[in-house]
């Protein structure tokens, strides 16, 4: 039966050999190489959710009265996207559930991506010879904070209305050419052309999915075609001899077993942990806001980087040049995008190492890397936590101002330590570990020239 | 009948497989048999089928159709059983062997010569490669340009005297969410209120505006503003000149102490105005001041624009400062 359905593939498409390697690619064992995969099998998740609510949702700002089944909102004026957001949430069966999913596995997604990440940059993985896998995938990244954020914006709700006016302001703010940018997306000043909602949805349910798809596909035939890096576990791992176990038997129920968890547990969290009740928040108008806005996880780090600046527009006498929000907006983001891309040529400037790697390094191993890397992640860190300082002020009474103040002192200073820091400890811990070594062919040493003069007893 | 003989058939074939295998070298190494754990995974793969069964159950039940928990524990609950006999099936009941090979050649410098030596050859009959490269990027630019065009119309991406635009000028009544006129009278101190200008589109950036009435004594207004405050009624665009959103915080201690004094506040990233500075920063990110509308009492007692704001309203742009809000 196998033999005879391969044998009527292969005759047809001449795939055996391509089929055989596939069964027999390597993936070499660690549980940190299954992070990237969390993220793939969230976008599945992603996708077929999505692809349900695309059958259901109404991109259009046109208005309507709500007569639906949730009661404090009857009577209010909304346009049709809200609305069939409501209805999807109260009317459809499964629409709550599917909803939610979708909107877990996006946030799950993104988290997915960033782990996987810090997994690559702390072990160096990026290097030659797959600086394009890495690229890709920080690019992947990129994008898909703006895919989740045209997510929740299409909803039309007070929070989602929000979220575009700032992502408005922050075109506008673009040095000279901001304001031709943002009426050419919006269509009309801010909250823009009927149109800038089709726009939107195109964007998210169609081009968007579509670039992150082919970049994935990019992603994984790189990796494929360059095969797996592998930590050093035993000695005849080299820079040269890959170990690992194989894709079929070994790894495929892992795997499968690894998509199914992940689709349970955003299940689960669709199903048992409300996440984003846009009805509480009511359709959006530019004359009201929510108190305590907060954005989804991933967008925390832009609002408090927007938050941190202190006020000011630059300007040249009474002419406007750059715009506030440009600066936490635009240009941090962009500098985290631009350092995160260069870095694998930025490091190979600093230590001069254009040797081709598949062996990876341990964090400790490469004590400059690790502490640049922490102190970078640090940076961005305090940015994202220094956005919610509004909730802290509300759950714990700390004075806001005072903590923006102490959150502008340590942006500057605590990478600056922790990169001191870090690299202290790396070098401590490479230098123990020579110790121990020394120590260890001593003992042998010493052992065998004992052994040497007494022998054994038989 | 016929399926019994297919399903012997089938069964007697898989067994030939397996012995003709068994003659060849074989290609994965025999694993220890676990009959324990199959059942365990056959367990759970029953255990996965019978919350997607409840699942759907759940669904077509119509008191429980919309039960969300209900819905995604079953279907969460299938998944993960799905998942925990996959992982069993990965580390119990098939060979778990580790397999080592070479890595790919890390580069294939006879396939780079040759590409290089194709390119190069195909290339050498011609003789002015320079004015066909330089032809080849004049019609490339010029066709890019060409097909970007079209992208203009999405916006008026070259006329950006819209973003001025205002809905208020001298006399526009200030009308409530149900376009009711405020009255002066009406305004009480320690509360805000969000107006808009009658007969326009509430929807747009230029439209609401805040109004609060402070102690006249308070006031320091710029000295060109010193009328626009009528008994003390202030009004200024209720859109953050930060990033767009409302400003839709009134600081106002209400009991001792009642400082900091009276402030506008934007949720999105606190900008803090002063109502009773025209507007100005006092903390937050926004680089400009809240647009200050002058009001006037008409002879009914009603509040009315006295003109349109000292400044354009919402978000900055490159040259925002150079110009006065439009009336529209």
């Amino acid at each position: 039966m196998i033999r005879r359905a391969i044998r009527f593939l292969d005759q047809r498409s001449g795939s055996a050999p391509l089929l055989r390697k596939s069964l027999r690619y390597l993936f070499p064992d660690h549980w940190s190489f299954l992070l990237g995969e969390v993220a793939l099998y969230a976008f599945i998740v992603l996708v077929a959710t999505g692809v349900y609510l695309t059958f259901f949702f109404d991109p259009s700002t046109a208005k309507e009265v709500y007569h639906g089944p949730y009661a404090p909102l009857r009577g209010f004026h909304m346009s049709h996207a809200y609305k069939s957001v409501l209805d999807i949430s109260f009317t459809v069966k499964a629409g709550l559930l599917i909803r939610q999913t979708h909107h877990w596995a996006a946030d799950v997604f993104v988290a997915a991506i960033v782990v996987h990440l810090l997994r690559i940059f702390f072990t160096g993985a990026y290097r030659k010879p797959r600086e394009l896998t890495y690229v890709i995938g920080v690019l992947m990244l990129f994008i898909t904070l703006l895919e989740g954020y045209l997510g929740y914006s299409m909803a039309d709700d007070l929070l989602s209305g929000m979220g575009l006016a700032i992502g408005y302001s922050v075109a506008l703010s673009i040095p000279l050419l901001g304001a031709n940018l943002a009426l050419l997306i919006w269509g009309h000043p801010f909250p823009g052309d009927p149109s800038f909602w089709s726009r939107m949805y195109v964007a998210h349910v169609f081009i968007l999915p579509v670039v992150i798809g082919t970049l994935m596909f990019l992603h994984l035939a790189l990796v494929a075609s360059r095969h797996h890096t592998q930590f050093r576990r035993q000695a005849r791992q080299t820079e040269r001899r890959l170990v690992g176990v194989p894709a079929f038997p070994a790894q495929a129920p892992r795997s499968l077993g690894l998509l199914a968890a992940v689709a349970a547990v955003l299940f689960l969290l669709g199903g048992l942990v409300q996440i984003n009740p846009v009805w509480q928040w009511g359709p959006y108008t530019p004359s009201l806001g929510t108190n305590g806005a907060q954005p989804d996880w991933y967008l925390g780090w832009l609002i408090g980087g927007m938050r941190l600046v202190p006020h000011f527009d630059v300007t040249l006498g009474k002419y406007t040049l750059i715009p506030n929000p440009f600066w936490g907006g635009a240009l941090f983001p962009l500098s985290v995008l631009v350092a995160l891309v260069s870095w694998p040529w930025l490091e190979r400037r600093l230590t001069g190492d254009h040797a081709a790697h598949n062996v990876l390094d341990r964090p400790r191993d490469a004590p400059t890397r690790t502490a640049i890397g922490a102190g970078f992640f640090t940076w961005v860190l305090l940015v994202f936590v220094a956005g919610s300082a509004d909730r802290v002020t509300v759950a714990f009474g700390l004075s806001y101002p005072a903590q923006i103040w102490v959150f502008r002192v340590l942006v500057v200073v605590a990478p600056i330590v922790v990169f001191l820091l870090v690299r202290r400890v790396c070098r401590e811990l490479h230098q123990a570990e020579l110790i121990e070594r020394d120590r260890e062919r001593a003992e042998a040493e010493a052992r065998q020239a004992a052994g040497a003069r007494a022998p054994r007893p038989a | 009948m016929r399926w019994l003989r297919a399903a012997a058939v089938a069964l007697l074939g898989a067994l030939g497989l397996a012995r003709g295998a068994g003659r060849r070298e074989r290609v994965v190494q025999p694993g220890e048999p676990a009959p324990r754990s199959e059942l365990v995974v056959a367990a759970l793969l029953l255990g996965a089928a019978a919350c997607a069964v409840a699942f759907c159950v759940f669904y077509a039940t119509d008191s429980l159709g919309h039960q969300t928990q209900l819905l995604g524990l079953s279907l969460g609950g299938a998944l993960a059983l799905l998942s925990a006999a996959l992982i069993v099936t990965g580390k119990r009941l098939v060979v778990e062997e580790e397999l080592e090979e070479d890595y790919p050649e890390p580069e294939s410098p006879d396939e780079q010569e040759q590409v290089t030596a194709i390119v190069r050859e195909s290339a050498r009959p011609l003789t002015r490669k320079r004015l066909l490269a330089g032809a080849a990027g004049v019609a490339g630019t010029a066709l890019g340009a060409a097909l970007i065009t079209p992208a203009l119309s999405l916006g008026p991406a070259l006329d950006t005297e819209s973003l001025y635009d205002a809905p208020w000028r001298r006399g526009t009544r200030l009308v409530g969410e149900r376009g009711t006129p405020y009255r002066a009278a009406g305004i009480e101190t320690g509360t805000f209120y969000t107006a808009f200008p009658e007969g326009a589109d509430p929807e747009e950036l230029g439209s609401p505006v805040v109004v609060v009435r402070l102690d006249p004594a308070a006031l320091a207004l710029p000295a060109e503003r010193a009328r626009w405050a009528p008994d003390g009624i202030v009004a200024y665009s209720k859109v953050c000149t930060h990033a767009g959103c409302a400003v839709a915080i009134y600081r106002k201690p209400l009991f001792a102490p009642a400082e900091p004094r009276p402030a506008l506040v934007c949720p999105c990233h606190y900008s803090t105005f002063d109502p009773a500075a025209g507007g100005k920063v006092l903390f937050g990110p926004a680089g400009r001041a809240l647009p200050q509308l002058p009001l006037e009492i008409d002879a009914t007692g009603q509040l009315r624009a006295a003109g349109n704001f000292s400044g354009p309203v919402g978000p900055s742009f490159w040259g925002v400062r150079t110009r006065r809000p439009r009336s529209t």
